[in-house]
């Protein structure tokens, strides 16, 4: 069992995951949406190697309406 | 050569516009295509994690091929948390360069803070962003952003959404007259003659979002915008005559009337 904190929300996951297993268990797959752990960006070409660990932050963000 | 050329990109369009407050993306896309805007400016905001997995995207409806999207820092009071926005910005959009970085003081004014604003820009800079600066309408910081090596600078007119209009037209003016690179009245347009008195002024562009997306018709008033931004631009560039006050000068010959004399 691991913690991750995702948009400021805690969430638990049974076993270790990475980041596209993450998104798909979010239901975020195929959307344009960017990741950023502890203060760092991911990028896209990584998703499938970074293995989340127990305590990560995460960001997930979108683009939205703003001026 | 009337084009507005920003980081050695040419836009035929000198009004730029932002997406929010619409009623609707239906809304926003009519009002966007009625500005004639070429850049249009999002924000960046956490997804709703498990809700409305279908919700359309913005993107979809504004799409990158189609507009050169401007992410901005939009409620964003700390460098920290406006580079980690672009950045994220940076990689939603696939090493997009050009954003809009501003740092903002206090939530009722939502005023720049300028000494977070200049820090962020530098950081920004050094890492190959484009950046358009939004600024207070102090030359001074205005000169220092475009030392540093910001694309543009965006001083406001009044505040953020106010609609207010230019209330210091005498520092946008020095700061037009000092730069060498783009300067757009960014914030406090209210209607279209405020945007033509920015373009007249020889601002390079005005940015604005409340103005039209606040309107009883917006769609109508973007078309008012677009038409008041050329009208301005080409008033500038043509250049006004001087004014003259109590020195009437009459259009029509002055001789020849078959009237009496004037009253001396």
């Amino acid at each position: 069992m691991i913690e991750l904190t995702i948009n400021g929300q805690p969430q638990q996951f049974e076993s270790a995951l990475n980041v596209q297993q993450l998104i798909e268990q979010l239901d975020l797959q195929g959307k344009r949406i960017a990741i950023e752990r502890n203060g760092e960006i991911v990028p896209r070409s990584q998703f499938s190697e970074l293995a989340l660990v127990d305590g990560d932050q995460l960001e997930v963000v979108v683009a939205v309406g703003g001026g | 050569m009337n084009n507005l050329i920003i980081a050695g990109k040419s836009y035929s369009s000198r009004l730029l516009v932002g997406t929010g407050k619409y009623k609707d993306f239906t809304e926003t896309r009519l009002a966007i295509e009625s500005s004639g805007a070429q850049i249009i400016t999002v924000a960046i905001r956490r997804t709703n994690i498990g809700q409305n997995p279908d919700e359309p995207n913005l993107l979809d409806v504004l799409p990158p091929s189609k507009y050169t999207l401007l992410p901005n820092t939009a409620g964003c009071y700390t460098l920290d948390d406006a580079v980690r926005t672009l950045r994220l910005a940076r990689e939603l959009l696939d090493g997009h360069r050009l954003v809009k970085l501003e740092v903002l003081g206090d939530p009722k004014t939502l005023y720049p803070n300028m000494i977070e604003t200049l820090k962020a820009a530098e950081i920004l800079v050094k890492e190959n962003f484009d950046v358009m600066v939004y600024t207070s309408d102090d030359p001074i910081i205005a000169r220092q952003l475009e030392e540093i090596g910001c694309v543009a600078i965006m001083p406001l007119a009044s505040l953020i959404g106010s609609g207010m209009g230019i209330l210091n037209p005498w520092n946008l003016q020095i700061i037009i007259d000092n730069a060498k690179i783009p300067v757009l009245v960014d914030a406090g347009v209210g209607t279209a003659s405020d945007a033509a008195i920015a373009m007249e002024l020889g601002c390079d562009g005005v940015l604005m979002n409340t103005a039209i997306a606040a309107a009883q018709n917006p769609v109508l008033m973007a078309s008012a915008m677009r038409k008041a931004v050329e009208a301005g631009r080409e008033a500038f560039l043509a250049g006004r005559m001087a004014r003259k006050l109590y020195s009437a000068s009459p259009s029509s010959p002055t001789s020849g009337i078959i009237a009496s004399k004037p009253p001396k």
